[in-house]
């Protein structure tokens, strides 16, 4: 019997041809780093070991090289987050606009704690420092999509899309 | 009113485009900056007296003159959008609904410095703030406003988008440089200043999104316009984030001198729900709290909030009323700055850390009255001690939290929960 190949991480040919193309715009080779980190989350969804010695190995850096500098950041995930990956704002303006009690409401409808995945796997939580929309607060990220003002109904509708696989739309930025 | 120069765009349909850009006279700035010398241009952004808006206030022009112009390295402009200081929303405003204006400073400040690449490193949350710009750096390739021989003028410059990914620190300019270069976001001891050794080794100038995109008006109309705006050493305007407990929160352009309550009053409509003010945080969250007195009779620009010992530092503005608890922003704000050391120094490492734990225990009605006196002698023990100013940033606001509450604080021990909520209920911050 034929051994199943495991299949090694490579770039696929769309994200090779970026890599190549950002190589062109930095001096060294260490400056694609965070750049070819997000390239690989962006395709496979998480970043694995084998990713990381795959990216120094495109980068001539060391293997611990990388594991450092991926830990340092935050929205690098080294396990796959839920299919909608929920960052809620836990910093001051969002706190004064009532943020604690959604983060309350949202690990009990989930029946997750921040930092925890449901067991289908479509939602994780995490708590994050401000967003940079504190004037819509208080807000949330579900994956790339910034949902402000929230309140108890928004965020339940939101949860109510995601579970239907609706997309989720921005509202449109005011001019204040 | 106060005159928009940042935002005037702000409400235009479409003013991402650059054909709406173009129509109200964008990019304009161009023709009369490639006649002049890039030294006069220094001078000029020098006169206008224009400070850098990403929280220190320093002068563009002076920065900009600090760059070595006998160099036979390359050197690079980084442009700050990590937008990161707690309150802080108004870099992605301009991202988003006005790019082409910050493009236009790039080009203004990359030719006067001498440069050909710049790289602007945006916080990794803001993904369709950075597809804006992004659009907007193509039609600016497109039309020959970058790239190469710039409308004819021999000048060549790149615009590159780099994109952090979660880290508050990497907006202090020199981890940011770190960031850059592919490694933590650790800063770096100064001196070197960027300006002589900054990423890749060479001459860098760093600069807020903000900084720049006041440029064109400084080109267009000239430093003397700007310089007549505000008061003499705070010159032209700023745009201010305001949150928190007031009815209208947003990103408002004021001028400076003006009253400070004044302002967030005429801006945002006064506290939520006609509630009573306590206090004023006015410069982001590494600034020192005003009470409701203090903001009442302070004028905002640099020196009056300075000597009202607090600071302009990104504009961000935030109000807690009478039902907002001190305690509870100390706790939240300390967490912060401890979730975002960077860990290379201890006392930073260690005091932010030391802070918000005392902080949540006062806050969840288990502190003691040693527990205050121990955080305020904790503040002066991480002050100018350290690579960068982060581990000063909460020692600042906690010294005066307590300092200007202490009242609230003394509430918390002596009742032993949190008289901002019912007292069966514990701070739900884990
Ligand atoms: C901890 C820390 C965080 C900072 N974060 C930001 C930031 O998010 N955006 C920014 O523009 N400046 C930030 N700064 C200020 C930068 O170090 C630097 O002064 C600024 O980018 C210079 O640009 P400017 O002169 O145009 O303001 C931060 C500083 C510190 C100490
Ligand atoms: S003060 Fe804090 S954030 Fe700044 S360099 Fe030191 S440890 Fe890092
Ligand atoms: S505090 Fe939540 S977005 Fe700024």
């Amino acid at each position: 019997m034929k051994a199943a190949a495991q299949e090694k991480f490579a770039f696929n040919k769309e994200n090779e041809e970026v890599f190549q193309e950002t190589l062109k715009k930095y001096p060294t080779k260490m400056a694609v780093l965070l750049p070819a980190l997000w390239l690989c989350q962006k395709q496979n969804g998480h970043l694995t070991d084998e990713i990381l010695e795959y990216v120094a190995g495109r980068l001539d850096l060391s293997p611990v090289h990388v594991y450092s500098v991926v830990e340092f950041y935050t929205m690098y995930h080294r396990r796959p987050p839920g299919k909608y990956h929920l960052q809620l704002c836990r910093t001051l303006s969002c706190t004064l606009c009532g943020c604690e009690e959604l983060r309350e409401h949202l690990a009990k409808r989930l029946g997750i704690a921040p930092g925890e995945k449901t067991r289908d796997g479509l939602f994780s939580l995490e708590e994050v420092e401000c967003l940079g929309s504190c004037g819509t607060a208080p807000v949330m990220r579900v994956n790339e999509v910034y949902c402000e003002n929230l309140n108890l109904e928004k965020v339940d509708k939101i949860i109510e899309m995601c579970k239907a696989d609706k997309p989720l739309e921005e509202e449109p930025m005011g001019a204040h | 009113m106060s005159p928009r120069i940042i935002s005037i765009n702000f409400d235009k349909p479409d003013a991402h485009k650059l054909s709406v850009y173009e129509a109200s006279g964008g990019y304009g700035s161009l023709q009369k900056l490639f006649t002049m010398p890039p030294d006069e241009v220094i001078e000029h952004v020098k006169n206008s007296g224009l400070r850098g808006r990403g929280g220190a206030g320093f002068s563009a022009g002076m920065k900009w003159s600090f760059v070595p112009k006998d160099t036979d390295k390359p050197k690079y402009l980084c442009v700050n959008a990590d937008e990161g200081e707690p309150g802080t929303f108004k870099d992605r405003k301009i991202l988003q609904l006005d790019p082409h204006m910050m493009i236009e400073g790039v080009i203004i400040c990359c030719y006067a410095v001498g440069i050909h690449t710049a790289y602007v490193y945006v916080r990794g949350e803001y993904v369709k703030p950075a597809r804006r710009l992004q659009a907007a750096i193509d039609e600016a390739y497109a039309k020959g406003y970058l790239g190469k021989n710039i409308q004819g003028t021999g000048f060549d410059l790149d615009v590159v988008i780099h994109m952090g990914a979660g880290a508050y620190i990497c907006g202090e300019e020199t981890g940011l440089i770190e960031s850059l270069e592919g490694k933590k976001g650790q800063p770096r001891a100064k001196p070197p200043y960027p300006a002589v050794i900054g990423v890749f080794g060479c001459p860098t100038v760093v600069n807020n999104v903000e900084t720049l995109s006041a440029l064109p008006f400084i080109m267009n109309e000239g430093w003397q316009a700007y310089a007549k705006l505000g008061t003499e050493k705070s010159t032209g305007t700023m745009l201010f984030s305001i949150s928190g407990s007031v009815e209208r929160p947003g990103v408002y352009e004021g001028e400076f001198g003006v009253n400070l309550w004044d302002f967030i009053e005429r801006s945002t409509g006064g506290v939520r729900g006609g509630r009573k003010l306590k206090a004023v945080i006015p410069g982001g969250s590494s600034s020192s709290i005003l009470t409701a007195d203090e903001a009442r009779s302070t004028y905002l620009d640099y020196e009056s909030i300075a000597a009202a010992g607090s600071m302009v530092g990104s504009g961000a503005i935030m109000v807690l009323s009478e039902e907002d608890c001190v305690v509870k922003a100390l706790e939240v704000v300390a967490r912060f700055y401890a979730h975002e050391s960077c860990g290379q120094c201890p006392q930073c490492r260690e005091g932010t850390y030391f802070i918000s734990q005392i902080a949540r225990r006062i806050e969840n009605g288990e502190g003691s009255m040693e527990d205050i006196e121990k955080i305020l002698d904790t503040c002066p023990l991480l002050m100018g001690v350290t690579v960068c100013v982060l581990a000063d940033s909460i020692a600042m606001p906690a010294k005066s939290y307590i300092e200007k509450f202490r009242e609230e604080f003394d509430q918390h021990v002596k009742e032993k929960h949190c008289p901002y909520r019912s007292a069966e209920r514990k701070s739900a911050v884990l």
